[in-house]
């Protein structure tokens, strides 16, 4: 944690309120995200219980599986799941704007331009909380590699049609939530703490309620008292008030209410088996449906207040004005739908169980590219967050006092000039380090000359050597070198990321790493566990 | 093992024999022969062996340079021209040089980045080397030598039949990926008690894999070709006898190693007497058994505890005012220890930067002042570091990384001394190892917290009390 996130959840404790953290939106929230607030079945890890999912917040569409161990039921819930998603998605797919690409040509092996599709905006599903964002991850696992009585005729439990389909975009989105910055599916507890600080743990913050408690507590409370009460307080049926963003839920919940209306449930089916005629049969399946409005009415309750509180945390959201560079990682995501519709499209396969050595080496790398890239662009665009770099030693701000002309020392000389800075922040400077400042969007490079302290002040003066973006001529261009009087903030760390080098394509994987992944791959790397005798018991 | 935590307290003595500091030695052992022995296999099996690779595993200063060098310089003469893998410049720029003092003739590329000062001037010197950015102007030297970034650039070019990668444990399983089209072949040399590479991203999605690209290189070759060949370099050429046994109970438990030096081998001694101030004891005992603690009053404080800095930065001063000089097998008259043979050694770049300016202050420079990270593969005669865990709340896993601590406690030829807040066995009792089980990966010995408590164990017998005066 820095200082800054420090010092701030010391405020927050102090004024029992939530302090801001961010001066911008550094997430980009869509204009018609789709919320989905889902509940799983104690003790049957990937059983969901239920949903609200939606993108009108005052019309979410409820889904319950009355038993959550009846796999038929089970499928019943996804199928109406993706009949709300799959559509959403697909409301998406179709409007596209032209791109260009960099590809290698086959043929000639150089790096040509190509035009292709680009969505022109992406869907975003937004979830309560971190567990959400897995709750998704494992419906997209325990879905993609299902088979429709389609695709496959014998399979002794056939899906229904469009699941498949749900459980690789349900993957993508869940894959896509682990590269920093993206936003393609967002849980709201993470956003919300990146912005504002409570005087909480980071465990804490993970319920929404309580969160947001800190951040609004009623009037006469403190947002620790607030936030008490939004974890803990019961009424008069030993209930809690607010319940739980879920995907899990109350114990008290699912032993005083839910467990009894299931089993009543249950009960009711057995009965309706059991009925030997028309007339009974229909009395009997009366009983049933009611059961079943019972536990869609306990589900409902339970998720709806969670619900709201999505969308009243997406309208705080939405009041913070975006950050610069939201609009481009957003594109990102875009670029990073376009390719998933396409190879839908194109019939591929799902996504494999397990990444092979080469495409885990290559998520890896993307991600720390993005994670990177964010750490520089957040504090770009935000100068409360630049001001968390400063007190790190890695930026420093302040105004310029002397420029003096000076050039290479080369047959053609360039402008080199000397800019000294008079800044009262502490940089890590080591010799001949690199510092960066933003001109018109891209980063100016200078090499840090020397430190002279200013007699009788906090302030220091630091010399820099302004190496590019200057012309191709002896004179800098226009503007391009600061002037005596600017206020620049220079950074010790890099504006823009470099791509890695390519690695090698799967089918030729080196012998370090299992050779190319195909069957000696499978054996030797993913070998299943040896039977031993407790597994006999 | 020992790690009886009340021993921590009992213990506390200014002076007083040092236990393990030279129990064990054995008059017997010729560590030159060991060595030698297990440098004959190494390249027995490069030259000569059928295993497409070869793993050493080497301690803190057991010539892991000089192997490199030497099975570089036999591959080439053998007629079998190679690549060397380094992970950083300075570690290529560091290769090219003792392979140019040991046989200038040698047909030595070096293989650069395009960027700006790409390479150690120095290297200009050398007349048998010839430097460019592009392979194809290197192709038919005997050694080419780059770093993993840069030869991962490297495409469309006939693989050599030989490599060699030097610090391999630091290198990510990644990076390994990204070269190992290049050669057919390769003789993979590192230390695994050293830090392990890291990913600024969650990686645990691939924990368990054997190819986790966030694991080290030697651990996914290994996981996928256990039959190679795997050595060990046994003699310690840095490390005094006083530390080698400490930093090889505490760090690498299974595969201990020895000093090549005895106990009277090395030493350390100061013109100027004590002034009898904290930092001068503990500069006493740190040259009389090669351990030091300077311990402070228990506090919790910022990482750039400025007391704790204060305290570092004036035990360099007095090293440097009291006119030290050291005996060793290397020369037969007293060295004077100088600005350039101390280092200071820190846990984060912020602590470093903050012994940097307090050093200024006292007007100390050309001192080495650096993270764990960045000390790696360097060796001074003494040391002076700040202890991960001082003026902490907590232990977290990254203070209690194993490797952190190792690279600390074993960049040193004679004495090592280390400044810490008191209380380092409560916060390590109160902090038990809690890294959650990843399934299929496999477990690294000893732990970090084991680690830390052995070696606070042995520093605790060479504590010096000190209450830094207030600076008001």
């Amino acid at each position: 944690m820095s200082l800054m996130s420090t010092l701030a959840r010391l405020e927050a404790v102090r004024s029992g309120r939530a302090q801001a953290l961010a001066t911008v939106r550094h997430r980009h929230v869509s204009a018609r995200p789709l919320v989905f607030v889902p509940l799983t079945t104690a003790g049957e890890a990937g059983a969901p219980l239920g949903a609200l999912v939606g993108t009108e917040r005052d019309a979410p569409r409820l889904l319950v599986v009355p038993q959550p161990r009846d796999r038929d039921l089970r499928f019943a819930f996804l199928a109406e799941l993706a009949d709300v998603v799959l559509p959403y998605i697909d409301s998406f797919a179709d409007t596209v704007e032209p791109a260009e690409r960099t590809e290698t040509d086959p043929e000639s092996g150089k790096r040509v331009k190509v035009e292709v599709e680009l969505c022109a905006d992406a869907p975003q599903l937004v979830v309560p909380s971190r567990a959400g964002v897995d709750f998704v991850r494992l419906l997209g696992r325990s879905m993609r590699f299902r088979r429709t009585a389609e695709q496959d005729p014998e399979a002794p439990h056939p899906a229904p049609p469009r699941v498949p389909l749900l459980g690789r975009w349900l993957t993508h989105f869940g894959e896509r939530a682990r590269v920093p910055g993206s936003s393609l599916l967002l849980a709201l507890t993470e956003v919300l703490s990146r912005h504002w600080a409570t005087g909480q743990s980071n465990l804490e913050d993970q319920h929404l309620g309580a969160l947001l408690a800190w951040m609004a507590p009623p009037d006469g409370t403190s947002g620790a008292e607030a936030a008490l009460r939004a974890e803990l307080a019961r009424g008069a049926d030993g209930q809690l008030l607010h319940p739980p963003a879920g995907p899990a839920t109350d114990p008290a919940f699912d032993n005083k209410l839910l467990a009894p209306a299931i089993e009543r449930y249950d009960r009711a089916r057995i009965r309706l088996a059991a009925a030997e005629d028309g007339l009974e049969a229909d009395d009997r399946l009366g009983e049933l449906t009611a059961a079943e409005r019972e536990i869609r009415a306990l589900v409902e309750s339970r998720t709806r207040p969670t619900w709201d509180t999505v969308w009243h945390g997406l309208d705080v959201l939405r009041a913070l004005p975006e950050g610069a560079h939201v609009a481009d990682r957003w594109t990102r995501d875009r670029w990073s739908f376009t390719g998933h519709r396409d190879r839908v499209l194109a019939g591929e396969p799902p996504q494999p169980r397990l990444d092979d050595a080469v495409t885990a080496a290559n998520k890896l790398a993307t991600r720390e590219r993005e994670q990177a890239r964010l750490d520089a662009q957040e504090a770009l665009d935000d100068p409360l967050l630049m001001a968390g770099r400063r007190l790190a030693g890695e930026a420093f701000a302040g105004e310029v006092v002397e420029v003096v002309r000076a050039y290479s020392e080369s047959k053609r000389p360039s402008p080199r000039p000397l800019v000294t800075v008079r800044t009262d922040d502490r940089p890590h400077l080591g010799e001949r380090a690199k510092v960066y400042r933003s001109l018109g969007g891209k980063p100016q490079t200078a090499e840090f000359v020397g430190l002279a302290e200013e007699e009788g002040t906090a302030e220091v003066l630091v010399t820099l050597r302004v190496l590019d973006r200057m012309g191709r001529g002896r004179e800098p261009e226009e503007g391009s070198v600061p002037e005596k009087g600017d206020r620049l903030c220079f950074t010790l760390f890099e504006h823009e990321q470099r791509g890695g080098a390519k690695l090698p394509d799967p089918e030729d994987t080196p012998w370090t790493h299992g050779g190319p992944p195909g069957e000696s791959a499978a054996t030797t790397a993913q070998r299943p566990d040896t039977v031993t005798e407790e597994d006999i018991l | 093992m020992t790690t009886a935590h009340d021993t921590a307290d009992a213990g506390a003595h200014l002076v007083g024999p040092a236990p393990g500091f030279d129990h064990g030695f054995d008059p017997g052992f010729d560590p030159g022969a060991e060595a030698a022995r297990a440098t004959d296999a190494i390249l027995r099996d490069t030259l000569h062996g059928t295993h497409r690779g070869v793993v050493v595993d080497s301690p803190p200063g057991a010539g892991k340079s000089t192997l490199v060098v030497r099975a570089a310089l036999e591959l080439a003469a053998a007629g079998r021209p190679l690549m060397v893998i380094a992970q950083t410049n300075a570690q290529v720029d560091d290769l090219v040089v003792r392979l140019a003092e040991k046989n200038p003739d040698a047909a030595v590329g070096r293989l650069h980045s395009s960027d700006a000062d790409p390479y150690d001037k120095a290297l200009d010197e050398l007349p048998g080397v010839r430097k460019s950015a592009k392979a194809a102007d290197l192709a038919g030297l005997d050694i080419v030598l780059s770093t993993a970034a840069k030869w991962a650039h490297v495409k469309n070019v006939e693989p050599w039949r030989h490599a060699i990668v030097d610090e391999a444990y630091q290198m990510r399983s990644d990076a390994l990926l990204a070269v190992a089209g290049l050669f057919e072949r390769a003789l993979f040399v590192g230390d695994p008690g050293q830090l392990d590479p890291f990913a600024i991203v969650g990686a645990e999605q691939w924990a368990g894999l054997s190819y986790d690209p966030s694991a080290s290189a030697v651990s996914t070759l290994l996981a996928h070709n256990p039959e190679l060949p795997q050595h060990r370099l046994p003699v310690s050429w840095r490390l005094p006898a006083s530390a080698a046994p400490l930093v090889s109970d505490a760090f690498y438990p299974y595969t201990p190693f020895r000093s090549g030096t005895g106990p009277g081998d090395r030493r350390l001694a100061f013109g100027v007497p004590s002034d009898g101030s904290g930092p001068d004891a503990v500069i006493d005992e740190a040259a009389r058994a090669g351990w030091g603690l300077l311990e402070l009053p228990p506090r919790h404080t910022p990482r750039t505890d400025p007391e704790a800095v204060r305290a570092l930065a004036l035990v360099v001063r007095r090293l440097l005012d009291r006119e030290g000089a050291s005996v060793s097998e290397r020369a037969a008259e007293p060295v004077p220890l100088t600005a350039d043979r101390i280092a200071v050694g820190t846990a984060h770049r912020d602590q470093a930067a903050a012994v940097r300016a307090a050093l200024a202050e006292l007007g100390v420079a050309d001192v080495t002042v650096d993270t764990a990270n960045r000390l790696q593969g360097r060796e001074f005669d003494v040391t002076v570091v700040l202890h991960p865990l001082s003026g902490r709340p907590d232990a977290t896993a990254f203070h209690l990384e194993t490797g952190r601590l190792c690279v600390l406690t074993s960049r040193h030829r004679h004495a090592c001394i280390v400044v810490c807040r008191a209380g380092v066995p409560a916060l390590l009792d109160a902090h038990p190892s809690t890294e959650p089980v990843q399934l299929g990966v496999t477990v690294k010995f000893p732990d970090g917290w084991d680690a830390m408590m052995t070696t606070w164990d042995h520093l605790a017998t060479h504590r010096v009390p000190y209450a830094p005066p207030s600076r008001d």
